[in-house]
């Protein structure tokens, strides 16, 4: 059984020969809108497979249903498509039962937060060891146009005519609620930094929770362009770096704390970097400012949000079968079925 | 001393409230019975509420044991003894004691307070309306009271073990060893409980042997019963140990997905004590996580089973679809109780049936088998999960409360003998497409994540046939609606077998009624009434033989704990009408009303 269930479950064997994004796209017509921010997305998660070391066969790709969740049919590895807003049920069976296998979770606002929101905190709270990355793009796109979970309010939508009454997550504070042991965030259109993101994904060991915002351009065409246009975004989004002061606008702002609040202040004027808080990505306290830090009030943070180390779900899964067997090294199907209170008829 | 009458049978039932341990003490009769070698059935029977009110009608917990010298196959239609430990135990349980019978009652509790708990407006102890049964009064809690003095304990924890004191009459009346509860009693509780319930338990079998309660003390020989090593049993049990078997047969860990469920825990419960067997559990946060879960399981080369009742059925529909669509194996066991919605937790019905063969959107077929008895259990997930990893199929398993929490002694199979499930995953890579399929099976390749060059996607969208691409054209749609279909009716099953007399009446029957429907068979028959009896263990697909067999009969008499799901499948496959029994009251069939429906339907057929 040990080829089933390996003891080791931090170790997922190395690629015996080096890959290449073009050995993880798969022979099927991508049929995402042209222009649509999944491309990006894909080019990206192709292109860090790669570099990871992996084999091939030892990525899963998983998903629910959705825009998103065509993903795994694009990718060149193992995948399944599954049912709407459960992809982190399946993940989990997946990952507690081959530990050895690289387990991403492709997903989108409406999956994971409005009919998978139960599953998606289940599986951060329990911390199994996959990726996930959440296409943010604020509406259901695959239904045609209403509002998500993640839809502003009073938006206006085939389903909400007079706009719609409905609160939105944030979905990294969500995750962040939900026990979620590394959130980061980044967008579709910032390659470099979304690589980035997923290579840290990758070698976080528990769930790994990537927001990325995503532009439909068919049904919510520029819901990011406030935040990302290349005119706005040095202002508006502040690009974290571990042990850096938080500061943004071409070092012309940053973050302070104000008691225990953050603002932002102009630097300059006695002000300088070393006033500003400093990212620390293992601090939870800190994660939870960040986490709710909006724009317009604030920049919205990118990159790395948080991250701490805690026992995976499917390593202590297998560690409790590693004991229990170690415990009963002649366990027999005789010994269980005549172990009890028997008695003998002649 | 008493004089001995020898009996063929018994039937005894405890009753008491939710707290007093009835389910405890019933069990300890039953292991002790099934130790002196009689044959036996149980049937616990208790509120879907933890603890009811003490003392109201609601919260009566029953057991009921049928033991006997001869082979028996239910927990018998009517006790001859009931012990009664409050008023409404009584209240809730005297109609069904067979006239002239023992009743035992707890007479301290026969007071005021304790009758408008039960709603009872005069004392059934005076009143005269327990005149058709013998009436034995005992002061249970004085005398438990007095047994333990001397012992550190408070008032409340010295009633607790009155239970043993009532197990200890009744092991004195039926001439059973104590040795079997002592030693459980030692090894379940710590000093000064041990003490206490010890003393209760010797307090009770003295006192019935000193004083003058009882007329007689009875005995019932041990069992004709085949040669073999045995132990008690129940369904949920024999599912779990079916399940573990399954791992060593296959070589494969089985992966249970379940979600807490009544009347289904057991099996979750006795699962996750047996890793060391290769079987693994995973307590998800709801059902459909449950199922997810191990569907995901089966995908990454383990064997995904879930355990559940009727509601969480219907919220596994989808993702059994998804299992359907990708051809993955799963087995669904489904421990059926009284619905619909949450219905009656706790108790027994057959109804969905329905639910299995159809319940799920799209041209969904699935196999779907049913266990007969408690023992039956075992053979039957075994059957389930060979059935689902060598046809790549989801297989439903339908037990139900019944069988679920009743016990029967079970000759423990030559675990040698059990047949290997063979299973293979496809590594070779050359020509390798996901749904190419078996030609004879239809059957497509299971295969590993990790296998290399064997990397492909599966999903819930429709799939061209061969290469499993996405597809949506009409025509492989149709094509493999049909196949899906194919592949199922091509699992090879056994025959349907006859028991009993050819070509006049058949009873037939599915899941648990198979007691019931088998004893008032042989009733009936020596009686000299011609009429047989089969068992429907595959339900889809049937046995090839089915409409032959059906078709032999002049009538068939189809008995269910449904409105008639069966009969209403019967129908629409073979066009044969068949006369539907039905009942539906979260009870199990008494062998009086089928065999009642037998002689109905043969003096139906003399008027003619």
């Amino acid at each position: 059984m040990s080829e089933l269930q390996p003891s080791d479950s931090e170790k997922v064997p190395a690629a015996t020969r080096a890959l290449t994004k073009k050995d993880f796209m798969s022979d099927q017509i991508i049929r995402w809108c042209p222009g649509c921010g999944d491309y990006a997305i894909l080019s990206q998660a192709q292109t860090v497979f790669a570099e990871l070391g992996i084999p091939r066969e030892n990525f899963v790709m998983i998903s629910g249903i959705g825009c998103s969740s065509r993903f795994p049919y694009y990718v060149n590895a193992y995948g399944f498509h599954t049912i709407h807003g459960r992809a982190p049920a399946f993940a989990t069976g997946i990952k507690a039962s081959r530990p050895e296998l690289s387990v991403w979770i492709a997903t989108g606002d409406g999956d994971s937060l409005s009919i998978g929101g139960n599953h998606t905190a289940h599986m951060l709270r329990r911390n199994v060891d996959v990726q996930v990355l959440l296409f943010n793009n604020r509406i259901y796109g695959l239904t045609k146009g209403q509002y998500s979970p993640t839809s502003e309010p009073g938006k206006k939508t085939k389903s909400t005519p007079m706009g719609s009454l409905d609160h939105p997550f944030m979905p990294l504070a969500f995750a962040l609620g939900c026990e979620a042991t590394f959130i980061a965030r980044s967008v579709d259109i910032f390659t470099k930094e979304q690589r980035e993101v997923m290579r840290a994904a990758h070698d976080h060991k528990g769930a790994s929770f990537v927001e990325i915002y995503q532009n439909c351009n068919i049904f919510n065409d520029g819901a990011w362009d406030s935040l990302v246009d290349k005119q706005v975004r040095g202002e508006r989004c502040l690009f974290l770096e571990n042990g850096k002061p938080m500061v943004f606008a071409g070092g012309t702002k940053g973050i302070k704390l104000e008691g225990l609040r953050p603002t932002v202040v102009e630097l300059g004027n006695g002000l300088t970097a070393d006033d500003c808080l400093v990212h620390d990505e293992a601090d939870p306290y800190l994660a939870a400012l960040l986490a709710r830090m909006d724009y317009p009030e604030f920049p919205v943070p990118m990159g790395v949000l948080h991250r701490r180390s805690r026992p995976t779900y499917d390593a202590l899964f297998n560690e409790q079968i590693a004991e229990a067997k170690a415990a009963a090294p002649t366990a027999s199907l005789k010994q269980l079925l005549y172990g009890g209170e028997t008695w003998k008829v002649e | 001393m008493k004089p001995v009458q020898s009996l063929e049978s018994v039937v005894i039932r405890f009753a008491g409230d939710s707290g007093d341990g009835m389910q405890v003490i019933g069990s300890q009769f039953t292991n002790t019975t099934a130790l002196v070698g009689n044959d036996l059935a149980t049937f616990p029977d208790f509120p879907a509420e933890i603890r009811a009110p003490a003392g109201t009608l609601a919260g009566v917990s029953g057991f009921q044991l049928h033991f006997s010298s001869s082979d028996i196959f239910t927990p018998g239609d009517a006790p001859e003894v009931l012990v009664a430990m409050n008023p409404a135990a009584l209240k809730a349980n005297i109609r069904d004691l067979k006239k002239g019978g023992l009743v035992v009652v707890n007479a301290e509790k026969f007071i005021q307070r304790e009758f408008e708990k039960a709603a009872i407006t005069s004392n059934p102890l005076e009143d005269g309306s327990l005149d058709e049964w013998r009436l034995v009064k005992v002061d249970m809690a004085r005398l438990t009271r007095e047994a333990v003095v001397g012992l550190e304990l408070g008032t409340k924890e010295i009633d607790r073990t009155k239970n043993f004191f009532a197990l200890g009459l009744c092991y004195w009346l039926y001439q059973r060893p104590l040795e079997t509860t002592v030693r459980w009693i030692e090894a379940k509780f710590k000093q000064p409980y041990k003490e206490a319930n010890l003393r209760a338990l010797r307090a009770g079998h003295a006192y019935a042997e000193t004083i003058e309660l009882f007329e007689n003390r009875y005995e019932v020989p041990p069992a004709r019963l085949a040669p073999g090593t045995y132990r008690n049993i129940m369904g949920n049990q024999a599912v779990s140990l079916g399940l573990v078997a399954a791992a060593y047969k296959t070589g494969l860990p089985v992966f249970l997905g379940s979600y807490p469920i009544t009347p289904a825990s057991d099996i979750l419960h006795q699962l996750s004590a047996y890793k060391a067997h290769n079987v693994v559990t995973f307590q998800a946060e709801d059902e459909i996580a449950a199922v997810a879960a191990a569907i995901g399981a089966s995908f990454s080369g383990s064997i995904g089973v879930c355990t559940t009742s009727g509601p969480g059925m219907a919220l596994k529909a989808e993702a059994i679809g998804l299992a359907v669509m990708t051809e993955l194996p799963l087995v669904i066991i489904n421990v059926q109780r009284g619905g619909p919605s949450t219905g009656l937790p706790t108790k027994t019905e057959q109804s969905d049936l329905m639910q299995a063969m159809y319940g799920r959107n799209g041209e969904a077929p699935v196999a779907v088998v049913a266990a007969s008895t408690p023992v039956d259990c075992f053979e039957m997930t075994l059957e389930a999960v060979r059935i689902a990893v060598t046809t790549m199929c989801p297989v439903i398993l339908l037990t139900d409360g019944y069988m679920a929490n009743g016990s029967e002694p079970w000759r423990l199979p030559d675990v040698d003998a059990i047949p290997a499930i063979p299973v293979k995953f496809r590594t070779d890579p050359v020509d390798f497409q996901p749904y190419r399929r078996d030609p004879a099976t239809l059957v497509r390749p299971w295969v590993r994540p990790g296998t290399p060059g064997l990397e492909h996607r599966i999903g819930g969208i429709e799939k061209q046939d061969v290469t499993g691409a996405v597809n949506y054209e009409p025509l492989n749609h149709e094509h493999m609606c049909k196949i899906r279909a194919e592949k199922i009716a091509r699992i090879q099953v056994p025959d349907l077998e006859v028991y009993g007399d050819p070509g006049d009446l058949l009873v037939l029957g599915w899941g648990s009624t198979f007691g019931a429907i088998r004893s008032a068979v042989d009733q009936a028959r020596s009686q000299g009434v011609r009429v047989g009896h089969a068992h429907l263990k595959y339900l889809n697909p049937m046995p090839a033989n089915t409409a032959e067999v059906l078709r032999s009969f002049r009538r068939v008499l189809v008995p269910e704990m449904n409105l008639g799901q069966l009969v209403r499948i019967l129908r629409a496959e073979f066009l044969l009408e068949c006369i539907s029994l039905p009942k539906i009251q979260g009870q199990a069939f008494k062998v009086r009303e089928i065999l009642e429906a037998i002689y109905s339907t043969q003096q139906n057929e003399a008027a003619k």
